[in-house]
C-alpha cells in the first residue's frame, strides 16, 4: 500500500487497515494516535478502518514541548 | 488621615477568598477537574537538553503534572518521554502547542485523547509566530467544542479578565493567563489584570508563560494564582535542576505569603518598637 505517512510517500506492506498499518510499523499499545486524511481514528476503530492508495496518514506521539 | 491607603505606586495584592480544594471542608490542595494536586507547580517539557535533564528537573520541582506536545513521531523510537513521566509518577497533560486554528487544536486534542487515554487538554491556540500570543477568537471556539466533547480544558489565555471569564463560562476547568509571552522570561507584565482575573475566577487560575525566575513564580501566587506552569525558565536555566527547586520554593513561598496576608503598603515608616519606656539620656 502506497501511503503518505507523516508527510512522506512510503509503501507499507499489510496496511489494508489502520490496524494492519500499526502492526507493520510496530506501533505500541498506547502512546500513539493515528489520523487518516485529517480525521483521528479511535484505537477501537483501527481494525475496521480501511486504508486506500494515497491516503494521508499521520502517526502522532508525545514530544517535549508546550 | 491614615497612611495606610493603598498607594498609587504599588499594585494591590489580592485578598479575595481562597478557592477550596477537592475536599470542600479542609483541603488546601490544588483541585483541577476534580483531581487533587499536592504541588502547585506544573512543568512544561519543552527545551530540556535531554530526557535525563528533564527527569532530574521534574523530580527537583516536586511537580505532579507536566505538559507534552503531540507531534509526528518515528514509530520505532517513541515512548521514552512517556517513560520519564511514568517513572516519576507525573501526570501527563497533553497540549495543543503550535496550533493556530480552533480546527487544528480540536483535532490535536482528539489525537492526544486517543494516544494518551486522557480527556485533559492544555488548550493553546496562538495568533502568530513572533509573539505566540493566544488568538482569542479561535481559543473560545476551540474551548467550546472541546468542553462540549467532554474534555477537561485548561485554557492558555491572555491576561484579559473578560476573556478569562468567557472561558470559565464556557466550562473550562482552569484558566491559564500569561504573565508575558512564552519563553520571554519577562515576568508578570500586568499584575493589575492578573489580580482582577484571580479575584473574579471561581475555577483555578494557573499563571502560564513568561516566568523568568523564582520571584516571578512567587509573585504569581501572591497575586492569587492557584498554580504556576513554566518550562523555559527551568529547562534553559544554566542549572536546570537548581532552578526547578527554586521554582518549587518560589511557588510555595508565594502561596504561603498569600495565605498569611501581607501588611499594607505605607508611604512612611510605621515603628515596630514601642515609643513608651524610652530612657532619658540627660
Amino acid at each position: 500500500m502506497r501511503l503518505v505517512l507523516n508527510g512522506a510517500e512510503r509503501t507499507v506492506d499489510g496496511a489494508a487497515t489502520v490496524a494492519g498499518l500499526a502492526s507493520s510499523l510496530g506501533l505500541g499499545a498506547s502512546g500513539v494516535a493515528v489520523a487518516v486524511n485529517g480525521e483521528v481514528v479511535a484505537r477501537s476503530a483501527w481494525p475496521a478502518t480501511s486504508l486506500h492508495e494515497g491516503d494521508r496518514v499521520e502517526v502522532l506521539g508525545a514530544m517535549q514541548g508546550g | 488621615m491614615t497612611a495606610v491607603d493603598q498607594p498609587a505606586d504599588g499594585f494591590v495584592v489580592t485578598d479575595g477568598p481562597l478557592r477550596s480544594g477537592c475536599d470542600q471542608k479542609a483541603d488546601e490542595a490544588l483541585c483541577i477537574g476534580g483531581v487533587s494536586f499536592g504541588s502547585r507547580l506544573i512543568l512544561g517539557t519543552g527545551g530540556a537538553a535531554s530526557l535525563e535533564a528533564l527527569e532530574a528537573s521534574l523530580v527537583a520541582s516536586g511537580t505532579e503534572m507536566a505538559t507534552v506536545a503531540l507531534r509526528r513521531v518515528d514509530p520505532s523510537s517513541q515512548g521514552s518521554l512517556l517513560g520519564v513521566l511514568a517513572r516519576t509518577g507525573v501526570r501527563l497533560l497533553p497540549n495543543t502547542a503550535g496550533c493556530f486554528t480552533a480546527r487544528d487544536a480540536v483535532l490535536t486534542a482528539r489525537a492526544a485523547q486517543e494516544a494518551f487515554e486522557t480527556d485533559w487538554i492544555k488548550l493553546e491556540v496562538i495568533g502568530d509566530d513572533k509573539t505566540l500570543l493566544p488568538d482569542a477568537v479561535e481559543l473560545l471556539d476551540a474551548a467550546e467544542q472541546l468542553v462540549d466533547d467532554g474534555f477537561v480544558v485548561l485554557a492558555y489565555t491572555n491576561d484579559d479578565p473578560v476573556l478569562a471569564r468567557r472561558l470559565e463560562d464556557l466550562g473550562c476547568a482552569a484558566v491559564m493567563p500569561l504573565g508575558s509571552p512564552i519563553g520571554s522570561g519577562a515576568g508578570i507584565r500586568n499584575p493589575y489584570n492578573l489580580a482582577i482575573i484571580t479575584d473574579a475566577a471561581s475555577v483555578p487560575v494557573v499563571l502560564d508563560a513568561g516566568i523568568g525566575t523564582a520571584s516571578d513564580a512567587a509573585l504569581a501566587m501572591e497575586l492569587g494564582c492557584d498554580a504556576v506552569l513554566l518550562a523555559t525558565s527551568v529547562t534553559r536555566a544554566r542549572e536546570p535542576v537548581l532552578m526547578a527547586e527554586a521554582m518549587r520554593r518560589g511557588v510555595e513561598a508565594g502561596w504561603l505569603a498569600r495565605r498569611a496576608g501581607r501588611i499594607p503598603r505605607r508611604r512612611y515608616a510605621d515603628a515596630s518598637s514601642p515609643t513608651e519606656g524610652m530612657p532619658q539620656w540627660g
